[in-house]
C-alpha cells in the first residue's frame, strides 16, 4: 500500500504542478505572452490561450493567478508525502518494490538503509523534485516582495523546470515500481556507499541543484515580465547562497571522501564528475557577488540574469555528465542511455528555452548604473569575468574527451591542463579580491586605499622571497602560497577602523570566506608542494621513515565486519621520536556485491596528516604498505568549511534583515489600519 | 552585442547536438594501443618460469611472425581463454608470452593447470613492456610480423570465434 500511496502522491503533484505551470503562465498578458511563445512554443501558447479563455469570464485571470500560489504549497506536500513513502520503504526494506531489492539489504545498518532511499538514480531524482517543489511552496507561500505578475511567472517556470523532471520520474524511472514476485534478499548498497560522509554528500549537492533552479525560475520570471530590479537581486539572493552554501560544503565534503575512501591519497582528481559540481559552484560564486551589485547599485541587470540561467544549466549539464554514461568516471551511476536521452531533452528544452528567452529579452534590459573601474562594482565584475573564464576552462577540459572521442580520437585531460591553466585566472582574480572589499561603491581613488594595499603587497612580497629561498618548491605551490598569505592578511582588512560588535552579519560573512579561501589555498599549495609518499613492502616489525614519521609495522591480522571482512595492520606512529599513536589502516572485501576497498588510517596534527593505506601481501611474508606525510592538507577542508560558515552567517544576515523589514511594515501598517 | 549573443545560442545548440551524437554511439570502454603498425619498442625480458626461456624485441624479429599474448596467472579471462591459445598453437601460430606482475610459482601453477602454448615467456613486473606497446589489461594478444612490427591488437579474452581471425592476420603479418 506505501509505495501505491506513494506513487499516487507523485501522479497528483505531478498534477498540481501543471496546474501552476498553466495557471501562472496564463495570467502573463500581452507582450509577455509573445516572449513566452518563444520559450514554450507556439502550440503550447494557443493551449494557454484556451485555458484562459475557458476561465476568463469576469474575473478569469484572478481566478487563474489565485490558484498559482496554493498549488505550488499542495504539490510541495504532496511531494514530501511521497518522498515520505519511499523513505517507510527503505527503513522497512520492503522487498517487493524493485528498487528496494535492488539497493537495500535486511542486514544493512539502519542509517545505510536510509541512505539508500537517495543512493540510486530514481530516489534521487525523486528527492530533487521533492526539495524544489518545497522551495517552490516555501516561495508560494511567503515571497511578497516582487511585483505579483513577476512572482506568477516565476512560479509557473518552477513548476515547469519541476514538470520535467516529474515526467522523468514517472515516465522512466518509477521508484515505486513492485516486483511481480517479492525478492528474497536484496542486492546490497554500493559497500563503496556505506560511509556517513557519502550517504549525506549527495543531497547535500541536490540541495544546491535546487537552490539554483529557484533562482533560474526567478531569472526566467524576471526576463517574461521585464522586471530585472534590485527587488529582484534581493529576492533571488538568499536562493543563491543557500545553494552556494551547500554547494560549497557538498564539494567540500566530496572532496574528503575521495582523499580517505577511495585510498589514492589525493584530495581533487579533476574527474567528470567532480567538475560536474565544481562548474555550478563556479557560477553562482559568480552569481553571488553580481547579485550583490544589483542588489546594492542597480548595475549589471542583464549579466546577473545570464548567470542565474547559466548556473542552472550548469547544474543540468553536470547531472547530464554524471546519469547518462557519456564521459567515463570512477563515479559511474547506473547507466541507462534512455535516461540520458530524457534528461538531454530536458536540457535543451529548459537552457535551450532560457537562453532563446535571454537572447530575444536582452536587448530590452538596460545595463543599469554606471560606474567606474576603479570601484566596488569594478572589482566585482572582475571576480564574475574571472570565474566566468575558469568556468569556460573547466568546461571545455571536461567536454574535451567527449568532443575527439567523437572524431575517434580517445584523450583524457587531467591536472597538467587545468592547474596552470586555471590558475592563468585564478591568481589574478585572488589579487583583486585583496583589493576589491576595501573599495567604495561608485567611484574610488587608489590614494584612499593605498596604506592596506601597500602592507598586503608587502607580506605577500616577503612570504614570496621566504618560502623561495627556504624550500624551493615549484612555481604554482609558490605562488599559491604567496597569494593564500596576501588573502589572509587582505581578508580581514575590511574590519579595519569598525566597530565589531556593529559590523553587519553578510559583512563578516564575507570576511570569515574570503579568509577561508585563503586557509584552503594555504592548505592545497602545501600538500602540493611538500607532500612525501613511501611506497614499501615491509615486514611485520620493520620501521619506515617518512619525513618526519618512523612507522612501525607491528601485527597484520584478519578482522571482520558486518558484511565484510578485512585484513587490518597495526601501525605504530611517531612524530619526530614522540610517544607512538597506533593506527589501523584494513584492506577490505565487501561480499554483497563482492568488492574491494581500502580503508585508509589517518592520524591527525594541526600541521597535517599521516596517511596509512595497506595493500595486498608481497613475495616473502612481506606487506605492500603505502604511507603518506601530507603537511595542512587538512587545511584544505578547513577552508571549505570557514567558507561555508562565512555564506552562512550572510544568510543569516540576510534573512534578519528581511524579518526585521516585515515586522516593521506590518506595525506600519497596523499603525495606520485604526486612521484608515 | 546582439551577435554574440546569437553565436553563444548556437555553440549551446552545437553542444546539445554533440551530446546527442555521442549518446547514439555505442560505449565502447576499450582502449586501443596507439602502437598499431609500429616497431616493438626495445626490451629484454628474464624468463617467467624455468622450462621456459624468456623474452626480448630481437625474439620478435627472427623473420617469423608471432602472436604475443599478454596475461597473469591472477586473470580469470586469461584462464578462459587458454583452450582458444591452444587451438591457435595446434594450427600453427607461434607463440610467444608475457607475464605481468607474477610470481614464478603462480606461472608455473597456471601453465600447469590451463596447459603452456608458449614457446617462450618473459617476466614484465613493473607492466614497462605491457604501457610501452600500449596494452592497458589483460588479457591481450598482438600479432607481430616478422621484422618485429605490430600489425593487429586483441583486446580481451580470445573467443571461438576471433581464433579465425587471429590466424588470418598472422598469415598477413607474415606474406
Amino acid at each position: 500500500m506505501i509505495a501505491e500511496f506513494g506513487l499516487a502522491a507523485l501522479w497528483m503533484a505531478a498534477a498540481l504542478a501543471g496546474l501552476q505551470m498553466l495557471a501562472g503562465f496564463a495570467s502573463l498578458r500581452g507582450e509577455d505572452e509573445e516572449a513566452l511563445g518563444t520559450l514554450v512554443g507556439r502550440s503550447r501558447l494557443s493551449v494557454l490561450r484556451a485555458v484562459k479563455a475557458a476561465l476568463s469570464r469576469g474575473d478569469g485571470d484572478d481566478i487563474l493567478a489565485a490558484l498559482v500560489r496554493p498549488a505550488a504549497v499542495l504539490q510541495a506536500l504532496l511531494c514530501a508525502l511521497s518522498f515520505a513513502a519511499l523513505l517507510l520503504l527503505f527503513i522497512r526494506t520492503d522487498l517487493s518494490v524493485a528498487l528496494v531489492a535492488q539497493n537495500s539489504h535486511s542486514a544493512k545498518p539502519f542509517i545505510f538503509k536510509l541512505a539508500g532511499t537517495w543512493g540510486n538514480h530514481e530516489g534521487s531524482m525523486l528527492l530533487w523534485v521533492t526539495v524544489m517543489a518545497l522551495a517552490g511552496g516555501l516561495i508560494g507561500l511567503l515571497e511578497r516582495r516582487l511585483p505579483e505578475r513577476t512572482m506568477l511567472a516565476t512560479l509557473a517556470a518552477q513548476a515547469f523546470v519541476g514538470l520535467g523532471f516529474y515526467a522523468f520520474l514517472l515516465i522512466s524511472s518509477n521508484p515505486f515500481e513492485r516486483l511481480p514476485e517479492p525478492a528474497a534478499e536484496g542486492m546490497g548498497l554500493n559497500p563503496l556507499l556505506q560511509d556517513m560522509g557519502l550517504a549525506f554528500h549527495p543531497p547535500t549537492l541536490y540541495f544546491g541543484y535546487v537552490g539554483l533552479s529557484i533562482a533560474f525560475s526567478f531569472a526566467v520570471g524576471a526576463l517574461l515580465t521585464r522586471q530585472v530590479t534590485p527587488d529582484f537581486a534581493k529576492v533571488m539572493r538568499p536562493w543563491v547562497l543557500g545553494a552556494w552554501i551547500f554547494l560549497t560544503l557538498g564539494i567540500t565534503a566530496g572532496s574528503y571522501w575521495a582523499y580517505y575512501e577511495l585510498g589514492w591519497g589525493g584530495w581533487w582528481f579533476w574527474d567528470p564528475v567532480e567538475n560536474a559540481s565544481l562548474m555550478p559552484w563556479l557560477a553562482a560564486t559568480a552569481l553571488l557577488h553580481s547579485a550583490s551589485v544589483l542588489a546594492s547599485r542597480d548595475a549589471l541587470r542583464a549579466w546577473t540574469v545570464m548567470l542565474g540561467v547559466v548556473a542552472f544549466s550548469m547544474s543540468m549539464i553536470g547531472t547530464f555528465l554524471v546519469r547518462s554514461g557519456i564521459l567515463t568516471s570512477v563515479h559511474a551511476f547506473a547507466v541507462d542511455p534512455e535516461r540520458g536521452t530524457f534528461i538531454l531533452a530536458l536540457l535543451a528544452l529548459y537552457i535551450g528555452g532560457a537562453l532563446l528567452l535571454f537572447a530575444v529579452r536582452a536587448g530590452t534590459i538596460s545595463e543599469g548604473e554606471r560606474f567606474s573601474v576603479m570601484s566596488r562594482e569594478g572589482a566585482l565584475v572582475v571576480n564574475n569575468v574571472a570565474l566566468s573564464a575558469i568556468l569556460g576552462i573547466v568546461l571545455l577540459g571536461t567536454l574535451y574527451p567527449l568532443l575527439t572521442e567523437a572524431f575517434g580520437v580517445r584523450v583524457s585531460v587531467g591536472p597538467p591542463y587545468f592547474n596552470p591553466v586555471g590558475a592563468i585566472f585564478f591568481l589574478p582574480m585572488l589579487a583583486v579580491l585583496c583589493v576589491g572589499p576595501l573599495l567604495r561603491w561608485r567611484r574610488d581613488s587608489f590614494e584612499r586605499i593605498r596604506k592596506p594595499v601597500v602592507a598586503v603587497a608587502v607580506v605577500a612580497l616577503a612570504v614570496l622571497a621566504g618560502v623561495y629561498f627556504a624550500a624551493g618548491i615549484a612555481l604554482l605551490p609558490l605562488l599559491g602560497m604567496t597569494m593564500a598569505a596576501a588573502v589572509a592578511v587582505a581578508s580581514v582588512m575590511p574590519l579595519r577602523g569598525r566597530s565589531l560588535r556593529r559590523l553587519p552579519l553578510p559583512v563578516w560573512g564575507m570576511v570569515i570566506a574570503h579568509f577561508g579561501m585563503a586557509v584552503g589555498l594555504f592548505g592545497m599549495a602545501a600538500d602540493s608542494a611538500f607532500s612525501r609518499e613511501k611506497l614499501v613492502a615491509a615486514q611485520v616489525g620493520e620501521t619506515v621513515e617518512d619525513g618526519p614519521w618512523r612507522v612501525t609495522l607491528v601485527a597484520v591480522e584478519p578482522v571482520a565486519g558486518p558484511n565484510w571482512t578485512a585484513l587490518e595492520a597495526t601501525l605504530h606512529a611517531s612524530y619526530q621520536g614522540g610517544a607512538p599513536h597506533v593506527v589501523h589502516p584494513q584492506a577490505r572485501s565487501f561480499w554483497t556485491p563482492p568488492q574491494e576497498t581500502s580503508e585508509a588510517a589517518l592520524l591527525t596534527r594541526w600541521n597535517g596528516q599521516l596517511y596509512t593505506v595497506i595493500g595486498g601481501e608481497a613475495e616473502g611474508g612481506r606487506w605492500q604498505l603505502r604511507l603518506w606525510w601530507k603537511p595542512f592538507v587538512t587545511w584544505i577542508w578547513y577552508g571549505g568549511i570557514l567558507i561555508g560558515f562565512g555564506g552562512l552567517l550572510a544568510l543569516i544576515g540576510r534573512l534578519a534583515g528581511d524579518l526585521r523589514r516585515r515586522s516593521a511594515q506590518a506595525q506600519i501598517a497596523l499603525r495606520k489600519g485604526p486612521a484608515a | 552585442m546582439t551577435w554574440l549573443r546569437w553565436i553563444l545560442l548556437a555553440l549551446v545548440a552545437g553542444l546539445f547536438g554533440l551530446f546527442a551524437y555521442m549518446l547514439t554511439q555505442p560505449k565502447d570502454e576499450f582502449v586501443e594501443s596507439a602502437m598499431v603498425g609500429k616497431p616493438m619498442p626495445a626490451f629484454d625480458l628474464p624468463a617467467a618460469v624455468a622450462d621456459r626461456p624468456g623474452l626480448s624485441s630481437a625474439d620478435l624479429a627472427d623473420g617469423q611472425p608471432k602472436l604475443l599474448n599478454v596475461f597473469a596467472s591472477w586473470c580469470v579471462p586469461c584462464a578462459a581463454e587458454a583452450p582458444n591459445l591452444a587451438r591457435l598453437e595446434a594450427s600453427g601460430a607461434n607463440i610467444v608470452a608475457v607475464a605481468i606482475r607474477d610470481r614464478p610459482e603462480d606461472v608455473a601453477a597456471f601453465l600447469a593447470a590451463y596447459g603452456n602454448p608458449f614457446s617462450r615467456i618473459g617476466k614484465d613486473d613493473i607492466s614497462a613492456v605491457q604501457l610501452s606497446i600500449g596494452s592497458s589489461g589483460v588479457p591481450e594478444t598482438f600479432v607481430i610480423d616478422g621484422r618485429g612490427v605490430i600489425r593487429y591488437q586483441h583486446i580481451g579474452d580470445i573467443r571461438d570465434s576471433d581464433v579465425s581471425v587471429l590466424l588470418a592476420e598472422l598469415r598477413e603479418a607474415g606474406a
